[in-house]
Order: C-alpha cells, then sequence, then structure tokens
C-alpha cells in the first residue's frame, strides 16, 4: 500500500480500504504492528465513519500494518464511568482487556479521546496494558518521521484553521501539540480561540452528557463554543474527537456559518490526497 | 512587667485556641474515608513547591496573580518581625533584633514597609473588585452573605494590620529623632516617615501612639489567627498539604473502585477470591461518604471562584457551580461536625450533602472537562465530588436520567451507547 498508483491519488473514491480485523489476521498467523480502535462514534455515527476511514487511509498510506476487532469491539466503559455506573464500566473494561490480551495486542490507537483516555489511564488498574495513542499522536509521530508529508493533495494555503481542544487530549491528558503539528504541516493560518489549550472550553459532550439532553441553561455549550471559533474568522474548526465533530457541526449549523468541521486525520489525509 | 503578663496570657491563650479549633477542623477532615496519598513523595513535595509556594497557577489572571504575590509575601516576610514582636513581648524588651542586626535591622524594617504599604494597596485593589466594580466571579448563587462579608472581613483586617504597623513605626521613628528613651535610632523608615507630619509632636503621645499601634498589631494578628478555622482564610495554611496530597495522575484518569472490581470479577471468574475490602455504599451521598482528600480540598478552598468561571456548564446558565459543590461539602461536614460535638458520635440528622445541598440537577450538568480543577489554584478537585456523587444515584438507587440508563442497556445489550448491534461495527468499511 505504500506506493500509491497515480489514478488512485487523482480520484481517491476509487480507493479500496484494505483493513483486516484481528481475527482474520491471526487466521492467517500474523501480527499487525498496531491496532486501531475505532470506538463506537467511529464505528456508527456517519459523520465519524468519514474520519474512521481517513484515520485507515493514512495508516495504508505509509504502510503500517494494522488490524481492527470488528464486531469483537465494544465500548470501552468510558461513558458508563463518567455517568457513575463503575459496574458497567469495569465489565466493559474487563472483557475488553480478555479481548485484547487474547489476541496479544501490545500497542493501540485510538480514534476517540475518551477510548483513548480510558484505555490509557483506566485499563492498567484492572489488568489491561497497552501502548496506547491518540490518532493526532500516531499523525505527529509519522510527520516526525518523514514518513508522512503533505503532497498531492489539497492545498490549505493561507486558510484560516483554528483547533478546539478535546477535555480528554488536553487537560485530560495534556496533548496540546500533537494536533497542532499535524495543521502546521498544512501550512494554513492557525488562529487560536481565546479560550484554547489549558484554558479549552468543552464542547458540551463529555461526561455522558453526549447521551443525554444538556441540564436546563440559558445556552447550549457547543453554540458558546462555535461563536468563539467563528470570532476567529477560521474558514475550518479542526478537531481530533468524534464528539466534539457532533457538537460543533451542530453548532456551526445552528448560528448558519459556513465554517467547515474536519477531523485532523480529514485534514490530514486531504493534504495528502488520500 | 504586668505589660508582659497580660501579653504572655493572651499568647498563650490564642494558640490555644487556634489548635483547638484547627484541631477540630482535622478531626472533620479525617472524618472522610481512606485514602493512600502516601506515595511518590518527591514529586509531591515539588508539586507543593511549585503550586502553593510558587504559586504556579496564578500567574492565568495576571492582576490578581501580582497583587496576590504582594499579601502572600508580605504575610511570610513581615512574619520576622512579628517573631520580634512576640519576643519583645514576652520579656518586655523593644526591637530585641535592632542591635544584633546593626545596619541590616534598618534595612529589614525598610523593606517591611515596603511590602506593607504594597499589602495595604493590593487590599484596596481587591476590596474594590468585590464592593464596587463587583467582578461577575466574585457573585454567584453560592455568593450569600457571609461569604462576601468574610472576604470584606479579611481585607479589611489586613488593612488594619498593616496600617497599625506603618503608624506604630512612624511614631517609633519620630520619637527615634528626638532621642527619647529607649528609642534608639534603628534606621531610615522609608514609607511610615512620610506619616510622621500626621502625627502628634509630644513625646508622650508619640510613646501612647506607638505602644497602642503595637498591641494593636500583634492582638490583630493573634484575633486574624484564630478567626482562620472559621474562614475560607484557612487556605494560607491549608494550601500547602492540599497541594502536596494533590491527584497526580493524568486529570482524566478516574480511579477505578476496587470494591467494584472485587465483584466484577467474581461475578466474571466463580474461581475469583475476593479481596477483603470493607463493604461501604457506593459512591457518596453525604460528606462522610467521600474520602479525608475531598474534605481537605472543601476546607482549602478559598472561593475565589476561578472554577465557576470557566465551568461550560455555569457559563451557559447551568445550575452547576463547582465553587458550590466545595463550599456545600465544607459546610456540611461543618455542621456533621457540631453534631458530633453536640449530640455524640451517632447522632443523625437525617441530612444528607445530596439534595439537602446539592442538587441532582448540578451534578447532572457536569461535562467532566477538567476545566475547574485546572483553574483551581490549589489544585481543589470538585469534578472527583461530582464523580461519586453520581455513582451514589447510578449505583445506589438507579436514579441517573432515563436518557443514560438506555446508554447503559445498549452499552448492556449491544456493546454500544447507541442501539446498533455490534454485527454492524464494520460497516463504515463499505460506505
Amino acid at each position: 500500500m505504500e506506493n500509491q498508483n497515480n489514478s488512485e491519488i487523482e480520484n481517491p473514491k476509487s480507493e479500496i480500504l484494505h483493513v483486516p480485523t484481528m481475527s482474520q489476521m491471526v487466521a492467517e498467523g500474523k501480527q499487525p504492528e498496531i491496532l486501531f480502535w475505532v470506538g463506537c462514534a467511529g464505528s456508527f455515527d456517519r459523520r465519524a465513519q468519514k474520519i474512521t476511514r481517513n484515520i485507515c487511509k493514512i495508516l495504508q498510506h505509509v504502510g503500517i500494518s494494522f488490524a481492527v476487532l470488528g464486531t469483537e469491539e465494544s465500548c470501552t466503559g468510558d461513558p458508563a464511568k463518567r455517568a457513575g455506573n463503575e459496574f458497567l464500566f469495569q465489565m466493559q473494561a474487563m472483557t475488553n482487556i480478555q479481548v485484547l490480551d487474547g489476541y496479544g495486542v501490545k500497542k493501540i490507537v485510538t480514534g476517540c479521546p475518551h477510548c483513548f483516555n480510558t484505555i490509557k489511564n483506566e485499563y492498567p488498574g484492572l489488568g489491561g496494558n497497552y501502548e496506547v495513542i491518540h490518532h493526532s499522536q500516531l499523525i505527529q509521530q509519522l510527520i516526525d518521521e518523514g514518513k508522512l508529508k503533505t503532497e498531492g493533495g489539497q492545498s490549505f494555503k493561507g486558510k484560516r484553521i483554528t483547533y478546539h481542544d478535546a477535555c480528554y487530549l488536553g487537560r485530560g491528558n495534556d496533548i496540546y501539540e500533537a494536533p497542532r503539528r499535524a495543521l502546521e504541516l498544512l501550512d494554513a493560518e492557525l488562529v487560536e480561540m481565546k479560550r484554547c489549550k489549558t484554558n479549552g472550553l468543552c464542547c458540551g459532550a463529555g461526561g455522558a452528557q453526549m447521551f443525554k439532553e444538556p441540564e436546563p441553561g440559558t445556552k447550549d455549550i457547543n453554540i458558546e463554543r462555535v461563536e468563539e471559533a467563528a470570532a476567529t474568522n477560521a474558514q475550518v474548526i479542526a478537531s481530533a474527537c468524534p464528539f466534539c465533530m457532533t457538537m460543533l457541526t451542530d453548532g456551526v449549523k445552528q448560528i448558519q456559518k459556513h465554517i467547515e468541521v474536519l477531523d485532523i486525520a480529514e485534514l490530514t489525509a486531504k493534504a495528502n490526497g488520500l | 512587667m504586668a505589660a508582659q503578663i497580660i501579653f504572655i496570657i493572651i499568647l498563650a491563650a490564642a494558640v490555644y485556641l487556634f489548635a483547638k479549633n484547627a484541631g477540630r477542623v482535622r478531626r472533620n477532615i479525617l472524618l472522610g474515608k481512606p485514602e493512600d496519598r502516601s506515595d511518590q513523595l518527591a514529586k509531591r513535595f515539588m508539586v507543593m513547591l511549585k503550586v502553593a509556594f510558587g504559586q504556579s497557577k496564578m500567574g492565568k489572571r495576571p492582576l490578581a496573580a501580582v497583587m496576590h504575590f504582594f499579601i502572600y509575601v508580605g504575610f511570610i516576610i513581615i512574619n520576622l518581625e512579628v517573631l520580634e514582636i512576640m519576643i519583645d513581648g514576652v520579656f518586655g524588651s523593644h526591637r530585641i533584633f535592632a542591635a544584633p542586626l546593626g545596619s541590616l535591622y534598618g534595612l529589614l524594617i525598610g523593606g517591611f514597609e515596603i511590602l506593607a504599604i504594597l499589602v495595604l494597596v493590593a487590599c484596596l485593589v481587591f476590596l474594590a473588585r468585590r464592593n464596587v466594580i463587583r467582578l461577575k466571579r466574585f457573585t454567584g448563587v453560592e455568593m450569600t452573605t457571609w461569604p462576601r462579608s468574610d472576604a470584606n472581613y479579611i481585607l479589611i483586617t489586613e488593612i488594619i494590620l498593616m496600617t497599625a504597623f506603618l503608624t506604630m513605626n512612624a511614631a517609633d521613628h519620630k520619637l527615634q529623632l528626638l532621642h527619647y528613651g529607649h528609642y534608639i535610632e534603628t534606621g531610615k523608615f522609608p514609607i511610615s516617615r512620610l506619616l510622621s507630619p500626621l502625627l502628634p509632636e509630644g513625646p508622650a503621645t508619640l510613646v501612647i501612639t506607638e505602644r497602642v499601634c503595637w498591641w494593636l498589631h500583634i492582638a490583630g494578628i493573634l484575633s486574624f489567627l484564630n478567626y482562620l478555622p472559621y474562614s475560607k482564610h484557612f487556605h494560607i495554611l491549608l494550601a500547602f498539604p492540599n497541594t502536596y496530597y494533590s491527584k497526580l495522575q493524568p486529570k482524566g484518569e478516574f480511579d477505578n473502585m476496587p470494591v467494584v472490581t472485587n465483584e466484577v470479577k467474581a461475578m466474571l471468574d466463580p474461581s475469583f477470591m475476593p479481596e477483603n475490602i470493607p463493604a461501604s455504599r457506593f459512591g457518596a451521598k453525604d460528606v462522610t461518604d467521600l474520602t479525608w482528600k475531598n474534605l481537605m480540598d472543601a476546607y482549602t478552598c478559598t472561593e475565589c471562584g476561578r472554577c465557576t468561571s470557566v465551568c461550560p456548564a455555569n457559563i451557559t446558565g447551568k445550575l452547576l457551580s463547582p465553587r458550590k459543590i466545595m463550599m456545600d461539602t465544607r459546610d456540611r461536614i461543618t455542621e456533621v461536625g457540631n453534631n458530633i460535638d453536640k449530640f455524640g458520635k451517632d447522632h443523625t440528622d437525617n441530612k444528607s450533602l445530596l439534595d439537602d445541598y446539592i442538587s441532582r440537577e448540578e451534578l447532572w450538568a457536569c461535562t467532566t472537562c477538567n476545566a475547574c480543577t485546572e483553574a483551581c489554584p490549589v489544585n481543589i478537585d470538585p469534578l472527583n465530588i461530582i464523580t461519586q456523587m453520581r455513582r451514589y444515584i447510578t449505583m445506589e438507587e438507579a436514579q441517573a436520567p432515563a436518557s443514560l440508563n438506555n446508554a447503559f442497556s445498549n452499552i448492556e445489550n449491544n456493546g454500544a451507547p447507541w442501539k446498533y448491534s455490534s454485527a454492524e461495527r464494520l460497516q463504515w468499511l463499505d460506505e
């Protein structure tokens, strides 16, 4: 997969994704370099599915051997834990750990900061020890190793892009630079919102809010956030979390602004014509 | 001699009372559940040094940081002066450090005076921010009469203390220039000399002024010491242990409940031998279900409102205010402690932190974004209390919001918070 042929670059839609599952790999006696933990949003949410495919395209493009769990993947338990259902969380965690250990998984990349945080920080105490990275960190690594460039794709030169920090990447795990590194490579004009990095404002979906109506208030949090993004005159809001993606996309629609909301993986893939 | 005896009696009484009341706060904190934070001593010490001693998290709001720094340094350094006052008070001496320190003494007093005037200015600015400009951060439902008065009392007391200190020096300086009695020349008094024209000329009234201010200063300090355990100002002491016992894990990591691990392991593996963990209620309904660290957090809170001002729920008009969570926790544990003192250990007042103090609507508004914990200058963790209370509601009462209960059953049945079958997990491939 490392060498893309020209027709695929010209017409990226024709590219066929080759994504094996762990069980297929094992049946062939192979062990992938890394497991791609897709997450529930990445699997089922229409918008997030696009991000998932882009992460796969990047992995394929640089020639990393990877696999997914497919139907064997299950919720990490993050929303259950944040909502106070520790039983359900630990049930999910221990079942997932059994599956992961069964396949001898060592390294995991996730498409979601919530899955990332849970597997990286909360699974070790329950016996699940893996090297876990978020896809923005993977992209940063690939850039730093010179494996990922911006060539052959859409140019973002001069475009105003603002990055929205996901809570569970930023404050939750001190990852502020990796996603920004991916954006720097685009040669775009990076603008920061007033509340960014450690001061970043939540999109409103964390802590299981994604799965409930917000409590009564004067405003929805995502509106507060997209208004702030709009104030930067950015043409693109970059995000790195499928929940933020939903909240920001809804917000932009509601305030009727023409701002694109794109994941770091999508921007990277576009810039490389993937 | 009489003055010395009175001084010693006042000092002893003040220290005794303080020890007693601080001891009561300590007892209240220890009503919380055990939690081991005795690991990683070096790292903990560094966090304390950086966050409490070095005030590293104050810098996010530069004006407040500078003003607070004046008061903080003033407090620490002017305490050297208080040491001298104590010795003078006990032994009936006057400026006992003057002779041994020589010219250094004059420099030190000069330094104290500059700090004193900076503290005074900072306190005036802070008073103006609270009472004239009325910054939004110092308002809110939880900022009722007492918290607002508490803040003003502290600032006014500090202004009185600094004024007494400077007036005392001014009178002393004037007496020194008159070569009156034991008032030997000890320095230039750079700030207080400016007050000289305001003071009477006669040596006798000057001595009275000097003595009154001396007593006012030390009595003020000792009263202030005894005010601390009843006030948000207790943070000047608790900031240090509280940052030492900070959570050291990444902010995103929530603790795994060992008691649940036991049960889940036993469910998944019938041969599993459960570890011996004392049974308790799941999560927190009342303050005594929280850990001692949660309660120390509550007593450390100085109600600055940085947490609430960055809380996405609060900003968008929801009921949740992380500062209120901390203040409610402190008020409730103080109430529980007072009940123990009055009615004995087993008394129950049929009240609890949940519902009587903190409503469910507040708890369910949290997005667990960690903005509050990031903002807190002394590493208080309101999110941990919110999580424990959610655990009680969800696991003990099964009263989570219906939509969350739906998500739970989806996770249980099909491994995703939405109602999609796990057989469809690879559908994104075919889009």
